[in-house]
């Protein structure tokens, strides 16, 4: 039981990294319909820039602020490149994504070299019901909640986010309103780096990331990102924590080695069911 | 108000307007009938800046919103919200961004403020498309095709609400229409756009005497063009359409 509660929460954690990566390859699709594949590019940046300024003696918060505001000027930049031609077709806007996701490599290699970075936020256990549980994990979990409450609000309150959304909803609606569908695209880019930061700060005291870390983040970010067509933020927190949590249990109970391909494996499973039942009520109608 | 020269557009290879010239004066009513395809949705995506021109000109004075045929609303958001986005343009001015001037005009929109725009039916979705444009407090509205798709005591309410905004605030109506009836009916004057040009320009009076045009849109030979044309003169009684007043 202890055993199963440390996996629990630990996949909860970890699944929280997903589901913020998976929220920013849904900020950036809806609006702009590219798939990032820079997305984890964002995570490693922040991550190995917050190591390296607690490593020079920032204090914490300060050192994940700066993380996380490089990631967002990261994010900017991917899209300036990317959309910022108006007219740029959407296969190519990709292209040119997964283009900055390999050359960023060279960049985080020269500036940080090819080691895993970690560090360590918050010192400690917990004990649950006779479970040794990292505090760590509860300041992932507590974090990822705040995001993604902030996040709606964001969306739904927001004026911004209310014209990001209508962007999502009616592109061409959009443009007779006035909302210049670049600069949106340009702040839904923005918003996307900022997510993923926010994974990366969170992630790397969990798992130490290396320079390549990104395509695994990137994989379970997609995965948790199209449980809900790429389109639904919460969706991808639902995503991302089914697949932490599956991953978890996996490598504590089988072999770290396939917690990867078993987690996708039910993702891919969950998506066929949800296919087959969304059918059923398209035949129904028919 | 607005003046428009001599504008060509084209899609790739196509001529969708081939030199079409019109002009809309201050609180004027202005009808652009047509059949299908003939260009009238490319030309009022010009004015509003969706399409370029490949020649011509587009001189506008003030402001012009467009409702755009189909509606086009924000389908997963709130009525409410896609009023203040209507706003954007003038987003940073005080008190812009409030539903609550649309309101004061068309008051139904203030009970469904809080439904998702896409649950409503056709006729509430076209007021909230008018309700979003006059957000952006335009000095002409330029409305696609109004009747698409509504029962006719439907637009007769969106009418009668057309020509009070008309009347109380000088705003100027494009308004596109394949319902030729409806658009004379409620307009001074009007253009007929064929294959991307002009072929007919005047009075509406004047126009739904002409046999061609009469044949072509009013579904009318012969001496009952009179009859239409006598009815149209007749100010404020709705020719051809079932009901006046509102629903």
């Amino acid at each position: 039981m202890s055993a199963f509660l440390t996996y629990l929460i630990s996949g909860l954690a970890i699944g929280c990294t997903f589901a913020l990566v998976g929220s920013g390859f849904v900020a950036i699709h809806r609006v702009t319909r590219v798939v990032n594949f820079a997305q984890g590019t964002f995570a490693v940046v922040a991550g190995m820039m917050a190591g390296s300024m607690l490593g020079h003696g920032l204090p914490h918060g300060l050192a994940e602020v700066i993380a996380v505001v490089l990631a967002g000027a990261c994010g900017l930049a991917a899209g300036v490149i990317a959309i910022g031609k108006p007219g740029t077709p959407t296969l190519s806007s990709l292209v040119i994504t997964l283009g900055i996701a390999i050359g960023a490599y060279a960049v985080e290699i020269v500036v940080w070299g090819d080691q895993p970075v970690s560090y360590q936020m918050a010192r400690g256990s917990v004990d649950i019901a006779g479970a040794h549980i990292q505090t760590q994990y509860f300041v992932v979990i507590g974090a990822t909640i705040a995001i993604f409450i902030a996040l709606s609000l964001f969306f739904s309150r927001s004026y911004v986010g209310k014209a990001l959304t209508a962007c999502a909803s009616n592109p061409y609606a959009a443009r007779l309103a006035g909302i210049n569908p670049i600069r949106m695209g340009l702040i839904a880019f923005t918003v996307g780096g900022v997510l993923g930061g926010l994974a990366g700060v969170l992630i790397t005291p969990l798992q130490p990331v290396t320079f390549d870390a990104d395509v695994a983040l990137a994989v379970n970010g997609f995965a948790a990102a199209i449980f809900g067509g790429l389109n639904k933020p919460s969706a991808a927190l639902v995503g991302g924590l089914v697949l932490g949590v599956t991953e978890a249990l996996v490598a504590g109970y089988y072999n770290a080695s396939y917690q990867t391909e078993v987690a996708l494996g039910l993702m891919l499973a969950i998506m066929i069911w949800q296919a087959r039942k969304r059918l059923s009520v398209v035949e129904e109608v028919h | 108000m607005l003046r428009v020269e001599d504008l060509v557009v084209r899609y790739g290879n196509a001529t969708a307007l081939d030199g079409v010239s019109l002009t809309v004066n201050a609180g004027e009513m202005v009808a652009l009938v047509g059949p299908n395809g003939a260009g009238k949705s490319t030309l009022v995506n010009t004015l509003s800046g969706v399409l370029s021109p490949v020649s011509g000109s587009v001189q506008l004075e003030g402001t012009l919103a467009q409702v755009p045929e189909g509606r086009q609303l924000f389908a997963d958001m709130s009525v409410a919200d896609n009023l203040q986005l209507g706003a954007w343009r003038s987003r940073r001015r005080s008190g812009a961004r409030d539903p609550r001037r649309v309101y004061a005009v068309l008051p139904d929109l203030e009970r469904m403020a809080g439904q998702l725009a896409g649950t409503l039916s056709g006729g509430q979705q076209q007021m909230v498309a008018v309700g979003r444009a006059l957000m952006a407090d335009p000095d002409i509205l330029a409305i696609d095709e109004l009747s698409l798709g509504l029962a006719p005591i439907i637009v007769s309410d969106l009418v009668e609400h057309l020509r009070m905004l008309n009347a109380e605030r000088g705003m100027a109506v494009l308004l596109i229409e394949q319902n030729a009836r409806l658009a004379f009916d409620l307009c001074e004057r009007a253009y007929v756009l064929e294959a991307g040009r002009i072929t007919s320009a005047g009075t509406c009076v004047e126009l739904a005497r002409s046999p061609e045009v009469a044949r072509a849109y009013l579904g009318v030979s012969g001496e009952a063009v009179t009859v239409i044309a006598a009815g149209a003169t007749d100010a404020g009684s709705p020719v051809g359409m079932a009901g006046g007043g509102s629903a």
